[in-house]
C-alpha cells in the first residue's frame, strides 16, 4: 500500500507529479461521464471551520461527479470545535467516517495538525492568510490549458500583491518553470513581499514592479487580476488617486494582446468591469471549472485511484 | 583583576555577549542544577571590549547544544576534562529546534490547540531566519525571549 499522502502547499508535488495530475485532469475534462462511478463507495468529509461558498461546493462537486459521497460542517458552530474539541482531536474520528478530508480553518497551520493526525488524506482547502493550494492548482491548470504550457509567458499580476496568498502561492509554483517573466503592477502601499522578489533574483527569474497596469498591458500573455481593498490603503486620498489603475476596463482590455488570458481567483467585487466578462479573453470563470477538475483529479490521485485501468470506467472493485 | 578559579570536569561557554549570561543560565536549565556555575560578567574581551563567561562543572552531554546555537552560534564552547581543554566544539544552526521558542502570529494554530510541539525551521541560514513550521511566520525576538 502507498504512503499516505496529504496536500499542505502547491510545492508538496514534484513538478513531474503536477504533470501528470493536471493530464489526469485533461482527461476528467474530456470524459466527465466516464469518471462518473471512479469513487463509488467513497466518503469526502467537507470540514469547514469557516464559511466559504465556492471552494467548499467545488470539493463537493468534485466528489459527486467522481461518484462519491460528502459529509461534514460549513462552519465551526456546527462542528464540535463549538464544544472545544481540538483539530487533532476530529481529524481522528472523520478518520473513522470518510476516505478524505479537504479542510479549511481560520488558523494557519491547521490542516497541518490535522494531517499529522489523520488516517486519511488530507486536503488543505484553505488555512488562514496561510495557504490555499488548490487554489493554485486550479490557477496552474488554467494556464497550461489555455496557454499551453507552463512555461514561455510574461504574466503580470495586478492588485494587493502584498497580502494576497493566492497571488504569493502563484509566484512560488511558477517559479518552478522556466521561461517565465512575472510583471508586478500594485501601488506602493501593496508591492509584492521583499522576500518573494529576493527568491525569484536569487534564481534569476525576470520580473519587474511597475504602478500602473495600463503601461505593461499590451506586452502580457496572462493577466492575474486581484481585489485592492480600499482598507489596505493609509489613507483614503491615496485609494482614490490609484484604484482605477488596477481597475479593467473595457478600454484596457483593447490594448492587450488578443491571445492574453485574464485570470482572478474570484470572488470578483469591482476590478473587473462586467463589460469584459463577455470577451473571449475573460478566463475566470472557466477558471472555476479547471477548479472543479483539478479538485478531481487531486481525490482520485490522494486515493490512489489514478491506474490507467481505472479511466473511462473500467473500475477495479 | 577578578579571578575565578579552573573547574575540573565540565564546559566553559566564552565569548557570550555581554549582559546575556543570565538568561543564557536560565535557558539553558543551569538554575536547576545542583552543580557549581560561575557567571563572569563583563569580562574584558580583546575582540569585543567586553565579554561573559559561564563555567559550569557538569557534563557537557547535559547541554542544550542547539539551544545555545540558537541563542548564540558565535560562543565558544570549551569541554573540560582534568582541568584542561580537552576541545573546542564549533556551534552551528539547527536546522529545526523544538519547543524552545514560541510563535506569536495569533492567527497560528499553535494560539489555540493545545499539547503542539513548537517547532521552527531555520528558513535562511545566512540571516539566520527560523520560521514557524505551521504557519510559516518569521520569528521575532521580543523583550525577556531568547
Amino acid at each position: 500500500m502507498n504512503e499516505l499522502r496529504h496536500l499542505m502547499t502547491p510545492l508538496d508535488f514534484t513538478v513531474d507529479e503536477l504533470d501528470r495530475l493536471f493530464d489526469k485532469a485533461d482527461d476528467i475534462k474530456s470524459h466527465l461521464a466516464s469518471y462518473a462511478h471512479s469513487c463509488d463507495g467513497r466518503i469526502l468529509a467537507t470540514c469547514f471551520y469557516e464559511p466559504s461558498t465556492r471552494t467548499r461546493l467545488s470539493f463537493e462537486t468534485a466528489m459527486l461527479r467522481l461518484g462519491g459521497k460528502v459529509i461534514g460542517f460549513a462552519d465551526a458552530s456546527s462542528s464540535s470545535a463549538s464544544k472545544g474539541e481540538s483539530v487533532a482531536d476530529t481529524i481522528r474520528v472523520i478518520s473513522c467516517f470518510a476516505d478524505i478530508c479537504a479542510m479549511r480553518h481560520p488558523k494557519e497551520g491547521a490542516a497541518m495538525v490535522a494531517a499529522a493526525r489523520s488516517g486519511i488524506p488530507v486536503i488543505n482547502a484553505g488555512d488562514g492568510g496561510h495557504q490555499h493550494p488548490t487554489q493554485t492548482l486550479t490557477d496552474l491548470l488554467t494556464i497550461r490549458s489555455l496557454h499551453g504550457e507552463l512555461g514561455n509567458f510574461t504574466i503580470g499580476l495586478c492588485g494587493d500583491l502584498k497580502f494576497g496568498r493566492t497571488v504569493h502561492s502563484l509566484i512560488h509554483a511558477l517559479a518552478r518553470y522556466s521561461g517565465i517573466r512575472f510583471i508586478f503592477i500594485s501601488p506602493p502601499e501593496l508591492k509584492v513581499p521583499d522576500y518573494i522578489t529576493e527568491m525569484l533574483k536569487s534564481r534569476n527569474i525576470p520580473f519587474e514592479e511597475v504602478i500602473r497596469l495600463d503601461d505593461v498591458i499590451p506586452s502580457l500573455d496572462l493577466l492575474y487580476m486581484t481585489r485592492v481593498q480600499r482598507e489596505r490603503f493609509f489613507n483614503e486620498e491615496d485609494y482614490v488617486r490609484l484604484k482605477d489603475f488596477y481597475i479593467l476596463d473595457k478600454e484596457k482590455l483593447s490594448r492587450a494582446k488578443s491571445t492574453m488570458h485574464v485570470l482572478h481567483p474570484l470572488p470578483r467585487v469591482n476590478e473587473i468591469s462586467v463589460d469584459v466578462d463577455d470577451d473571449p479573453r475573460a478566463a475566470y470563470f472557466p477558471q472555476v471549472q479547471y477548479g472543479l477538475f483539478v479538485r478531481m483529479a487531486l481525490i482520485l490521485t490522494l486515493l490512489d485511484l489514478t491506474d490507467e485501468h481505472m479511466n473511462h470506467g473500467l473500475l477495479k472493485w | 583583576m577578578l579571578n575565578v578559579g579552573k573547574i575540573e570536569e565540565g564546559f566553559v561557554l566564552d565569548h557570550i555577549q555581554a549582559g546575556k549570561s543570565l538568561s543564557i543560565y536560565h535557558q539553558l536549565g543551569l538554575d536547576k542544577l545542583d552543580n557549581t556555575v560561575a557567571i563572569i560578567k563583563n569580562a574584558r574581551s580583546g575582540k569585543t571590549g567586553k565579554k561573559d563567561i559561564l563555567k559550569v562543572e557538569v557534563d557537557i552531554d547535559t547541554l542544550n547544544l542547539d539551544v545555545l546555537a540558537f541563542i548564540d552560534h558565535n560562543i565558544t564552547v570549551n569541554v573540560i576534562k582534568d582541568g584542561e581543554i580537552v576541545e573546542k566544539k564549533r556551534l552551528v544552526l539547527p536546522k529545526e529546534i523544538r519547543d524552545i521558542i514560541h510563535c506569536h502570529n495569533p492567527r497560528c494554530i499553535t494560539s489555540i490547540e493545545q499539547g503542539l510541539p513548537q517547532i521552527f525551521y531555520l528558513a535562511d541560514e545566512k540571516r539566520e531566519i527560523y520560521r514557524c513550521k505551521y504557519c510559516d511566520e518569521k520569528y521575532r525576538k521580543r523583550d525577556g525571549e531568547l
